[in-house]
Formats: C-alpha cells, structure tokens, sequence
C-alpha cells in the first residue's frame, strides 16, 4: 500500500473539490473493495476524502412516486427498507445476492456501482491487464476466461462487472445523480453509467475527475413480479456465472437484465420487447453479438436457461 | 515398546474415558481465541519486526536483475535478502522445489526474498518497490500434453501386474474402458504459512504451523546446514494443514533469513495467493479405468492407469494405490506415470492418491454396475474381499466393509433410488442418489511420548505431536486419563514442542491411533514406576477412580508422587503385523442431489457416511473428522480447481474467492455412523485414523447421485454446470 493522506469533508461539493484538486485524489466509503486493491498496489491514490460525513445516507420518497437512495445507504439498509422490499424486490434480491452478510454492512451503494472487476488477470500485478495499467495488454485474452465476459467485451478486455445490485438498478431504470467540484449536479441513466471498454477500459464510467455519486433514484414502482436468479459454481458468496434480474407481467411481457456476462449491467430493450415470445427468442436478441471464449461459451446457454427458469416461475 | 503380536485385553478396553463423546479439551481456549497460533505468539525475545516475501513474477527463467536501492531506503525497512545475499543454503530431503529462489526461476511466485521492516505495511510497501527484471524460459504447464513423455516409475510407484489382465479384459463379456480427469486442488487451509523466527548464538527457534514437528526441525537444520540439536520448533497449535504444513515452507525459511539479517526476531505470514503458487497442491490426474467382469458381475480383470505432473524430481499422485486392494478379481494391473511439469510443487493433501483415485475408481464401479444392470450397491458386495487380491494368503485384520454398505443402503433410503436415470423430479428439481466406497489404508508411525505424575496427582504428557484441528489434544488426554484411572480434567496435554519427545505427527490419517499408542507405552511404564513407588505389584494393580489397587492395598495415585514427580518416557514401535495383515479403513458414502433442470445448479440434499475404522477413541471429534471430510468432498465433486494458464504456468484463481470451496449454504445435514469396532492387529488402541477415509470417494457418491439425476455422465471433475448444461433436457 502506498503512504496516502486522508480527509473527511463536510458537504459533496467540497469533497468533489477535494479530490478534484489533489492529483490521485480518491473518495473512500465504505471501502469494501478499494482498501483490498490499494493493498496489492492495485490503486494507488495519493489521497482519500472520506465521504461518510455527508449524510447521503437516507431513503426518501420522490416527487415523482420513486426513492432517491442516499450514496451512502449500505447495502444491508437498502435491502432491508420496507419500501424497496415491497415495491422493487428485485433489487432486495440482488443485494442479498452478492458478497456476505458482514461487506454488505459496510458497503454504499455509490461505492457498489463503482466496484472494480473480479478477473483474476486485474488482480494479479504480474500479469498484463489494459485495465489495471493501460496499453499492457490482457493475459485474460486466451487464459483463464471461464468467469469473464461475453458480450460488450473488446480486443482491450474481456472483464465483466461484478455487480449484483447494478443489475437491478439496470432493469429498474434507475438514475445516478451527481455532483461536482463546482457545485453542478447532474442525472445520469444508468444504462449510461457504465461505459464498455472499447480501447480503454480503464475508463469505467462517465463521471469526470472528482465527480462524486450523492444519490440513485429509481422511479415510480413499476409492479409485475420480480426476479433475481443468481448461478454460480457454489450456493453463496460467488460472484454470478450469470445473473438474471427480471420484472415481469401477468400476461407474460416485462424486462430483463443480465449480470455476470457484459462490463456493465447488460440490457437490451429490443430483447425486452421479445418477452412473451419465450426466453429463446429474449436470449437471441440481447446476446446477438456475443463473442464468448471456448470456456465461457456456455454462459450464452445458461443466460437462456436461467430467463426460462424465472420465466417458469412467474407462470407457476 | 514394540507392537507385535495382536493386543490381548488391556487397560483402555475399559474405555470409561476413550470411546467417550468428550468435548474439545482446547475448545474454550478456542472460541476465547486464547489459543495463540504461529503468528500471534507474545513469547518471543524482543519486538519481532515483520517480514513481506517477495515471489518470482515468472513461472520459469532467471532473475537478470533485482534492484533493492528503493526499497532499502523506504521507511521502517530493515534488510533485504535474497539469494544474492543470503548464505548459502541447503535443501530439506522433503521438498522438491528450493524455498528460496534465484537467480533460476522454477516455478511461479518461487520466494525470491524478504523485506524486513518495523512495521507489516512497510515491509509490503517496500517489497513492492524492489524492481526485478527477468529472462523468461520456456516451460512445461500442460499435463495432456506432457502426457506422452511420461515416465514409469519405480519402488512403492511401480506397475503391478497380478494375472493376465490384458487377457481377461479382453475375454470379458462386460467391459468397461473409461478416461477420466481429475483437477489441480489447493489445500485451501484457513491458517496461512506463518512463523516467527529468532537466533540466539547460533541456535534457531521458530513459532511456526507445522503438521511434522520432527520432521520440520530435521529440514530446518539441513535448509541452514545447522545441527538439528540446535533448532527448537514450536506449533501447539494449527489452523488447518490437510497436508500442505507436512513440510518445511518458505515462511519459516524467510523469517530465520531476516532474522539473522537483522538480528530480531521475524515474523511472516504468506498472503494467500501464495498459499497456493508458492506452496504445494495436489496435482491434476488423467486416469484410465478398464473393468471386466462375468455376466453374473464378477469382477475378472481391474486395470488402473493414472497420469500425473510435478517439478524434475518431484512424485505422483498415487491415484492406483486402492485399486490393489478394494476389489476381488484375479487379473489386475495398476500403473502410474510422472511427468516433468513446471507449475508450483505437487505434493500432499489429505487423502493423497484415494482422493482422485476414488474419485474415479468409484465414478468406474458405477458405470460398470449400470453397464450390468445391477445395483451398484449389490455391486460392490458382490466384489468384497476379505483378503489382498495380490497377495491371497495375507488377510485384512479386519474388514467390514459389506457391512458399511449394507447398514448405510437401509439407513439412507437407498431402496427407493430409481435406477435409471433422470427419472425423478420435483417441479424443476432433477434428483438423483449416489453411493461409493470409501477406502484408505492405516499406517502406524512411531511415537513417542513423556508422562509425569505430579504430587497433586495431575498427569501431564508431553509430546511433540500436533493438533491441527483434528482433536489430539483431547484424544490424548483421554488416553491417559483411561491408562491411569483419571478424569480427562486431571490430565494436562502439552504439544507441538520439538523439545517434547517426537512423536507420529499428524498426516496420512496414522496421527490418532500413533500419537495415542505412543502416550498409552508412556503411561504403560509410568504405571511401573507408580507401583513400584508405591510398593505395590506391577503386574497387578489396577488404575481406577484415581487410585492404585493392588491386592487388599490401595493408594491414591497423588500419594505416588508425594515424594517427587514420577517420569516416565517411552516410544510405541511396531513390529511386522502390518505385513502379515493388511490394515485399513472401509466405509460408504451415500448421497442424494437436486440438479436444477434449468440452470443446471447443483445442491447436495443429504449424506450419509457409515465408516469401520476400528475403535473410536472419541465420537464427537471423529464425527468432526468424517463430516470436514465429506464437506471437502463435496467441493471436490462440484467447485474446486486451480485454474492453470497454460501459457504462463501458473493457477490463476489464487485467493479464496475465486478457489471456491463449500460454505454453509452447499452442505446439508450430514449424517456419520460409527461401527462398533476394535481392531486388536493394529494397535494397543485398537484404533485406526477417520481423517482422511472420510474423504475417500464422497466425491464419486456425489458424482454418482448428479448422474443418477441427470442421465448426464461427467467424467471430469469438478462436475461444473457448463460440463454438462447443453444435455439437460430441453426447457419449456
């Protein structure tokens, strides 16, 4: 780990200062994942503000008949509120999907959405990894690639986003509001949050250099029943082969995103439209430019397999 | 005292204390965490200062450069040493790879040096900054590949051959011919490699985590060509081994070399992704199984092949060894072939050789009984042997396994399992029952323990042997506690001292029944020397209730040591019955899973394992044994692999979150049946080891209970849902 400084700031405006400002400046929450990376030398921020001073740690109800989710609300609170457990399951589901019992404590949920990924080539500093140190190449590409992603990957990277929760928020619509150095807030729809890799994947999402999360928004519940279908190798604490978050209706319309697959919380709306016609013809649309390695081929399938499962359960 | 000829009646027959569900003597030091392990320890001359070993980037090559200039001048740092700098060091007889590297390379995150600092994150932080170049060599990461270079071997590893296998394959009117692929498994152990490590003059002393404390002391001394009389090895307490703390590690070796380097004491845990490249793990098996058999389903021909891969010099995987000796059939082949790999070390894990070996045996037994039409159970009873199939004139001391299979088939239900496969569902639900043997063989090791009577009437026994887990504390307290009429709680147990007298150690599940024939040859002679103190006949008095009887005389056993504390010390060695009979372990494992139609997610329902293992010295920490065992079982079936990169040699999935072993939510309730045994040719004890037969084919059962749900036969393990997603049935 390197030697850093550390401050708490008082309000989301001078902390977005405080890390605009500082060359290697960083926020820190709940510190879940950055502290694991800045130990193996991962990240290496010179400075960390610390935004739990910030009191965007509430659930409160919007004008428009939705929740604005403070950054700051952990997981385990998110999951918990009565709201959310009776208008967006899906997302209690998701979160009580991932991690354990204890990081789900202490994570936020700003700090979730910016998780970085669980491939093992990123995690190993010996290894050539785009994403960790840009133009090194990725050991991913021909290696182990059982885990990672199949659709929105590039000749850069193939890593996915390790995301329950993101996937959720994807198929809920939900929006990420933010602020800056200057005090100027704006609403970023999440399906425009995460960008994919292209030739530069380290470059995760859209926010500017000391752009900080104050809150998710999900808008006004949109019924139906909801699905979180999580596969993996074990019964708990795994990150997702494939993860099926779904909302779906009597007469058997609805949405679906997936986790597990893509770099961020894959979704696509014409995919959507094909939901009465049967998760074949779902799978077909959302995965039509997937381009699996030979060991991650079967998460084509699986995607398909699991919509069906949920699909199953909504008729039963 | 020599263990000769079978053991007639004797003091521990009474078994007032062994057999005894007796809670964990350590368990409250436990669950208060005032059981210090290696790293934690206060007792250590001075402040240790903390050491951060750098491992090699490559997996095979050389070192061109190392420079230190960065890292020595960051704060708090003390010394760095590498093979530049260090004296010259020897090699233990147990390892095969150097413990420290450089300038070659032989396998990926090979130590390569230490940094020592005042602080732990100083020492990582400037481990960090030492920059290394290196000129990567070609290696050999493949072991399909390798597979056709590999070479016979020779001694205990030899083919066997016994008949005309070849011959009476090829008559047999049932044939099996199978492949099949077992992975790279880590031990995975929740304790890492860690040690403190100080010199005093030129005498070493190391808090480490060792399952082999003479062993380790032994390698120590050779690693800095020292007189073993001059390292002293402590480990009273282990949290977990499974086989990678057999031996010397680079941990230990690390420490002594910053400690001399900067005249402290060291300490160093390993990070976990060296736990599995730095360490050992057992390696990836391909396997051939043919079996043939009578239309009546006898067994006339077993063929066992097994290919395997470890660094030049290293050994295989005995994955054939049971095969020699579970079935009856008169033509039998094993054969074992070693290729040169450059990953990390191949070595040890529990139940090394009958994990995989079973694993595939078993999954083979199942298929040649469908192949039949028979029950694999009525199979397996069909092919028992009550004598070596090698060797006919030598029988097993003691052998009920029928019984296993037979006792576990009614207790778990077995009659109402379908035969035919993928026949029973639950809404989504595929489900399906599975059985296999479970077999390992006992091996006695010689122990040696010290017992002393004190004047306020404790007993205390010193020995060197260790408790990773496993229960010896207990086990040994209630030996003595039985050998001289006491309560467990007048018994103190001291282990894991290289100054106490060596003992078995633990490994190769012979740690219980030694490590206790060793204590109760102790207490045999701490019973003279008690009667004779006390004027009484040592021939007959008796130890009960705390007090020595002998004719109309009795005294309580304090008064014996009124007058100075009685020692005794003593070693139980064993003569030639393991030769003139074979000893081992039996038991069967039965399994019922869910396969989930749809996603293929497998959940394992209820197991069962009934096991004849002689006698229990206590139930409740071999039920432990038998259940950790089926657990690990349960991931070997279904999620643990290392995953090679076959480019750059090495496992990729090095941390516990991409190893996956079973947590809670994949172990269901799991039951363990315990035959009312006592095997009189192994042992005063009468006891045999549960720690690693528990193992032994849990994996098969799984295996066998997913096929028998999903009518999709998965012949490499671990049995992952992309193996066999596609053939499930169609989804609606």
């Amino acid at each position: 780990m390197k030697a850093f400084t550390y401050e708490r700031a008082k309000t989301p405006a001078a902390a977005a200062a405080a890390v605009a400002g500082h060359k290697g400046g960083k926020f820190i929450a709940g510190g879940t994942n950055l502290l694991d990376l800045m130990k193996l030398e991962i990240e290496t921020p010179t400075h960390l503000v610390d935004v739990q001073d910030l009191g965007l740690d509430k659930i409160e109800e919007t004008a428009e008949g939705g929740l604005r989710i403070g950054t700051l609300v952990s997981n385990t609170a998110l999951a918990a509120d009565a709201r959310v457990r009776r208008d967006y399951g899906v997302l209690t589901r998701a979160i009580v999907a991932g991690a354990s019992g204890q990081l789900r404590n202490k994570a936020t949920t700003g700090g979730n959405l910016l998780q970085r990924t669980r491939c093992p080539y990123f995690y190993d500093t010996n290894q050539a990894c785009n994403k960790r140190k840009p133009g090194s190449g990725c050991a991913a590409i021909g290696g182990f690639s059982r885990q990672l992603g199949v659709i929105g990957t590039s000749d850069a990277c193939i890593a996915t986003h390790p995301s329950d929760m993101a996937i959720a928020l994807r198929v809920l619509d939900a929006a990420v509001e933010t602020v800056d150095a200057s005090g100027a807030t704006r609403s970023v729809p999440i399906g425009e949050f995460h960008r994919l890799p292209g030739d530069t994947p380290h470059v995760e999402n859209v926010l500017q250099r000391g752009e900080l999360i104050t809150s998710v928004t999900l808008p006004k519940p949109l019924g139906g029943r909801h699905f979180y279908h999580k596969v993996r190798d074990r019964a708990s604490y795994a990150f997702a082969l494939v993860s099926v978050a779904a909302v779906l209706n009597e007469d058997g319309s609805g949405r679906v995103a997936f986790g597990g697959v893509a770099p961020k919380p894959w979704r696509v709306e014409a995919a959507d439209a094909k939901m009465r016609s049967g998760a074949s013809a779902v799978a077909r649309t959302a995965f039509a430019d997937a381009r699996p390695t030979h060991e991650n081929a079967f998460k084509v399938t699986l995607a398909e397999r699991t919509l069906a499962a949920v699909m199953q359960e909504n008729r039963a | 005292m020599k263990f000769e000829t079978p053991a007639g009646a004797n003091p521990i027959d009474a078994m007032k204390v062994i057999g005894q569900a007796v809670d964990r003597v350590d368990g409250k030091l436990k669950t208060t965490g005032q059981a210090p392990y290696a790293y934690e320890h206060k007792d250590v001359p001075g402040k240790p200062a903390y050491g951060y070993v750098i491992g090699a980037g490559i997996a095979k090559g050389r070192v061109a450069s190392m420079n230190t200039a960065e890292a020595k001048r960051m704060p708090g740092v003390l010394a760095v040493v590498s093979a530049e700098n260090a004296q010259p060091l020897g090699k233990g007889q147990m390892n095969t790879a150097k413990l420290l590297g450089g300038p070659e390379v032989d396998h990926y995150h090979q130590a390569l040096a230490v940094v020592v600092a005042e602080s732990f994150e100083q020492a990582r932080s400037a481990a960090n900054a030492v920059r290394i170049e290196y000129e990567r060599g070609s290696g050999r990461f493949d072991l399909a590949k390798a597979k056709p270079g590999a070479q016979p071997l020779t001694g205990n590893d030899a083919d066997t051959h016994t008949g005309d296998f070849e011959g009476a394959f090829a008559a047999a009117p049932v044939q099996l011919d199978q492949t099949y692929t077992t992975p790279d498994q880590n031990h995975a152990m929740m304790e890492p490699f860690a040690t403190i490590a100080w010199w005093e003059g030129d005498a070493l002393s190391v808090w480490t985590s060792n399952q082999m404390i003479a062993w380790n002391k032994k390698e120590l001394a050779a690693t800095f060509k020292m007189p073993p009389e001059k390292v002293h090895v402590r480990s009273p307490y282990v949290g977990g081994g499974f086989g990678g703390k057999l031996f010397l590690r680079a941990d230990a070796v690390m420490a002594a070399l910053g400690a001399k380097a900067c005249g402290r004491p060291v300490k160093i845990a390993l990070p976990r992704p060296f736990m599995v490249n730095n360490a050992t793990h057992r390696p990836a098996t391909i396997q051939r199984v043919r079996i043939g058999t009578t239309k009546e389903g006898r067994i006339t021909a077993i063929g066992h092949e097994s290919w395997s891969g470890d660094l030049p010099g290293g050994g295989p995987e005995v994955a054939t060894q049971q095969t020699r000796l579970l079935y009856a059939g008169a033509n039998r082949l094993t054969a074992m072939r070693l290729a040169e790999l450059d990953l990390p070390e191949a070595n040890a894990m529990r139940a090394p050789g009958e994990a995989p070996g079973m694993m595939v045996l078993e999954i083979a037994i199942d298929e040649t009984a469908e192949k039949l039409g028979m029950d694999p159970v009525e199979f397996r009873v069909l092919n028992d042997t009550q004598v070596d199939p090698e060797h006919p004139e030598r029988p097993f001391s003691q052998r009920n396994f029928v019984r296993c299979l037979q006792e576990g088939a009614a207790r778990f239900g077995w009659s109402r399992r379908k035969a035919k496969p993928g026949q029973v569902r639950e809404g989504r639900w595929l489900i399906g029952m599975g059985v296999a043997s479970a077999f390992r063989n006992n091996i006695n090791m010689t122990s040696a323990a010290r017992v002393r009577l004190a004047g306020d009437g404790v007993v205390t026994v010193e020995t060197d042997m260790t408790d990773i887990g496993t229960g010896s504390y207990t086990i040994i307290a209630q030996t003595a506690a039985e050998m001289m009429g006491l309560p467990v709680e007048k018994v103190r147990v001291k282990l894991g001292d290289s100054s106490f007298p060596a003992s078995a150690g633990s490994g190769g599940q012979w740690g219980a029944n030694s490590s206790t024939s060793g204590v109760y040859a102790a207490c045999v002679k701490l019973r003279e020397a008690v009667a004779q103190r006390l004027g009484m006949d040592p021939a007959t008095a008796e130890f009960i209730d705390g007090e020595v009887r002998a004719g109309n005389r009795s005294a309580s056993l304090a008064e014996a040591a009124k007058s100075g504390e009685i020692v005794a010390e003593e070693a139980m060695q064993w003569g030639d019955l393991a030769k003139k009979f074979q000893q081992s372990t039996f038991g069967a494992h039965f399994v019922e899973a869910a396969v989930d139609s749809y996603t293929g997610e497998t959940r394992v329902r209820r197991m069962l394992a009934v096991c004849a293992a002689g006698r229990i010295l206590n139930p409740k920490t071999a039920r432990s044994q038998v259940i950790g065992a089926m657990t690990m079982g349960v991931g070997g079936a279904l999620m643990e692999e290392l995953a090679v990169d076959r480019r750059f040699g090495f496992f990729v999935n090095h941390d516990l979150a991409g190893y996956e072993v079973p947590v809670h939510a994949d172990i269901p309730h799991q039951e363990v049946i315990f035959l009312d045994e006592a095997d009189d040719k192994v042992s005063p004890m009468k006891a045999k080891g549960v720690g690693e037969l528990g193992l032994c084919g849990v994996g098969a059962a799984v295996a066998n209970a997913v096929y028998n749900a999903t009518g999709v036969r998965v012949r490499d393990y671990p049995i992952t849902l992309d193996k066999y997603l596609a053939k499930l049935p169609a989804i609606a």
